[in-house]
């Protein structure tokens, strides 16, 4: 029999009940995720990113969210499980890093303090070992004499060393699931770098599953292996990384490809936005959800407005694709009109 | 830090100061302005029935005809130094601290003021104790329990403690439970802790629980809203996520952080009481040193005044002055700026 993979993430829904309608912020997301592998999650503002990875720690409050479907990680599920059985995985199992280290970090508490407490929830140790751990852990995320730093606050931090300090908070029980949520976006662009390299490196040493969500396609390009694009709360495209930068089919990966800065192409002033907001998670547009920014929706034939479009496998097995647009069509758009206008930009 | 304590000294220090000139300016300064003389001030000393030559002579002794900077500065000396009071018949020696003698009873201020202040201590320790214990778990257990019936019951209830003042709910307690219910002693029968330890808590427990009901119904209402914004703050889901169980989470995280803000007023709202629980006292007769200013401006008795409102800005400032070194020890981030 097939092995199981180490997560799966069965027809996850989470909804928020609110005075204006149920927010539907994940509908039906599923993806699989084998250790040493990472996945980049990729989406707008609003699509559903954070909330998945908040869900799989199982961080929603049970009073204002309501969450089905199944999260199975290393054969346990943990949607139906007991509260207190999610709490000894958290942090342990599976870990996350925030994405602003500073509001992320308690501000009373040394930096030290706060690795040790993430230690000692999960082991029986003194303080004194558990300090030399997080002495230890500091010293691998690469701060500089981390015996004095580790007494310091988080406000007597630099931004990308409280980002390393907080990988170094979630690594501190070797979790097998890391999620990093925007784990760069508060970051100066050259200690981005630095801080996705550090990862990379660390999830080798480890040999964890890595969840990286972002809108910056660059983290994804840096780190995936797979690659699932969000709108909407759903999935609207998944692939190989490669597939996904080499051979996107969905108008939404091709719109969130022209619009990102890359240097190795001339005119860098000429990006192109995907035209329109993102949708209201609580009506969501009829049909499938991107038809109102869609400039290939006329050559649907009309079902792009009535039918919501089912995610279909695309040119490669494993490429999977939701979008009424045809296969063969699709792709012969990404050749012909889309792909040689991003090569001029 | 050193030096954070010795800056924050040094302004304490320079605070008092202005504001003795202030009172002294409000309580010598404005009712000259408004027509009184030299004279009018020593009549309140020597009484309707002297002489005017009585009067002037007293006036020019005690100095009433100086110019109103040296004659703050005859009575700040006084408070570091001692003077010496001339009344005709003889001079006499008023110690340091000395905050002159009272218009009516010609006794010194300041042993008035030290016999005072344990009642008001009392008072002000007790209630202190109740209302933090009470309010901040109340306003806990309502911030966890957000729109449950307890909160909202917690929080009716507080909402009345918060509106009605002393001298209603004080008044209405003695009814019920001095009067009718015999449960507690009625207003006026003050004995000092060392005398007796039983009765001087007897007379206490109505005012402290009278006084405790109106801050705990304030603390609670600011525990809970600052309970409820801390836990949507970044690092509350950050100790979530590292596997903290909930109880851990609400209070090391949580309560530690909601906690702070509420040291400030705390400190403020303990240090004006020890200035006297002007209502509470005056409702339940007790002696001290808010009893001891309404009595005192009711009789225009400037002395007395200025003593007694020196003492409770000493007071407010002292206060202050602990809750910013309490603050460096709670938030690490006030200890480099």
């Amino acid at each position: 029999m097939a092995a199981e993979p180490f997560l799966e993430v069965k027809d996850l829904k989470i909804s928020f009940p609110t005075d204006d309608g149920l927010v539907k912020s994940v509908d039906g997301l599923s993806f699989r995720l084998e250790r040493g592998k990472t996945l980049g999650i990729v989406g707008e503002s609003g699509s559903g990113k954070s909330v998945t990875s908040l869900g799989i720690l199982g961080l929603h409050n049970k009073r204002n969210a309501q969450v089905s479907g199944q999260i199975w990680l290393d054969g346990e599920e943990l949607v139906s499980a007991a509260p207190e059985t999610v709490r000894a995985l958290r942090g342990a199992k599976m870990a996350m890093i925030f994405q602003d280290p500073l509001s992320s970090m308690h501000p009373f508490y040394s930096i030290g303090h706060q690795i040790i407490e993430a230690y000692r929830v999960h082991h029986r140790v003194s303080k004194q070992v558990a300090r030399k751990h997080a002495i230890d852990m500091l010293g691998r995320v690469g701060i500089p004499q981390p015996a004095r730093r580790v007494d310091d606050y988080p406000h007597q931090f630099s931004g990308g060393m409280r980002q390393r300090a907080m990988i170094a908070m979630a690594l501190v029980n070797d979790p097998q699931l890391l999620i990093a949520d925007e784990p760069t976006t508060a970051l100066d662009v050259t200690v981005q770098a630095q801080i996705l390299d550090l990862m990379h490196n660390l999830q080798e040493e480890f040999n964890s599953a890595l969840i990286v969500i972002t809108h910056d396609l660059g983290v994804v390009a840096e780190l995936a292996d797979e690659v699932l694009v969000m709108y909407g709360g759903r999935c609207i495209e998944y692939g190989t990384a490669r597939t996904i930068f080499e051979e996107p089919e969905h108008p939404y990966t091709w719109g969130l490809l022209g619009s990102m800065p890359r240097i190795d192409r001339p005119n860098l002033d000429r990006l192109v936005p995907i035209p329109g907001l993102p949708p209201s998670l609580i009506n969501l547009p009829s049909g499938c959800a991107f038809h109102p920014r869609c400039a290939y929706e006329p050559r649907t034939g009309g079902l792009g407005t009535t039918l919501t479009p089912e995610l279909t496998v695309a040119g490669r097995p494993g490429h999977l694709v939701r979008c009424h647009l045809p296969t063969a069509e699709r792709q012969r758009i990404w050749r012909e009109e889309v792909k040689p206008k991003l090569e001029a930009q | 830090m050193i030096t954070y304590i010795i800056r924050r000294l040094l302004a304490a220090v320079v605070l008092l100061f202005i504001v003795s000139a202030a009172v002294f300016a409000i309580f010598y300064l404005v009712p000259r302005v408004v027509g009184a003389t030299p004279e009018t001030l020593a009549t309140r000393y020597v009484g309707r029935a002297a002489t005017p030559e009585t009067v002037n002579l007293i006036a020019h002794k005690l100095g009433f005809y100086d110019p109103i900077w040296v004659q703050y500065g005859r009575w700040v000396k006084g408070i570091f130094l001692g003077s010496e009071y001339d009344y005709g018949s003889g001079t006499e020696h008023c110690p340091a601290p000395c905050f002159g003698y009272s218009f009516i009873t010609r006794q010194p201020v300041w042993p008035d003021l030290l016999d005072r202040l344990p009642v008001t201590l009392s008072l002000a320790v007790g209630a202190a104790l109740l209302w933090a214990f009470f309010g901040v778990s109340t306003g806990v257990i309502s911030a966890l329990r957000r729109g449950s019936l307890l909160d909202r019951a917690a929080m009716t209830v507080s909402l009345a403690g918060v509106s009605m003042p002393i001298f209603f709910t004080g008044l209405i307690g003695l009814l019920v439970f001095s009067y009718k219910l015999g449960w507690t002693a009625s207003g006026g029968s003050y004995t000092p802790f060392t005398e007796n330890p039983a009765d001087w808590f007897y007379a206490l427990l109505l005012p402290w629980i009278v006084l405790a009901f109106q801050f705990s119904a304030q603390y609670a209402r600011l525990t809970r809203a600052g309970m409820l914004e801390t836990l949507g703050e970044d690092y509350i889901r950050t100790a979530r996520a590292k596997g903290l169980p909930e109880s851990a989470v609400n209070v090391r995280h949580g309560l530690r952080a909601a906690l702070t803000p509420l040291l400030t007023i705390f400190g403020l709202d303990f240090g004006l009481l020890l200035g006297g629980a002007v209502l509470t006292e005056q409702v339940f007769s007790l002696p001290g040193l808010g009893k001891y200013a309404v009595d005192a401006i009711t009789n225009n008795d400037l002395p007395k005044v200025l003593g007694v409102t020196m003492m409770a800005a000493l007071f407010v400032v002292v206060a202050n002055l602990i809750v910013d070194l309490l603050y460096a020890v709670v938030d690490p981030r006030v200890r480099i700026s």
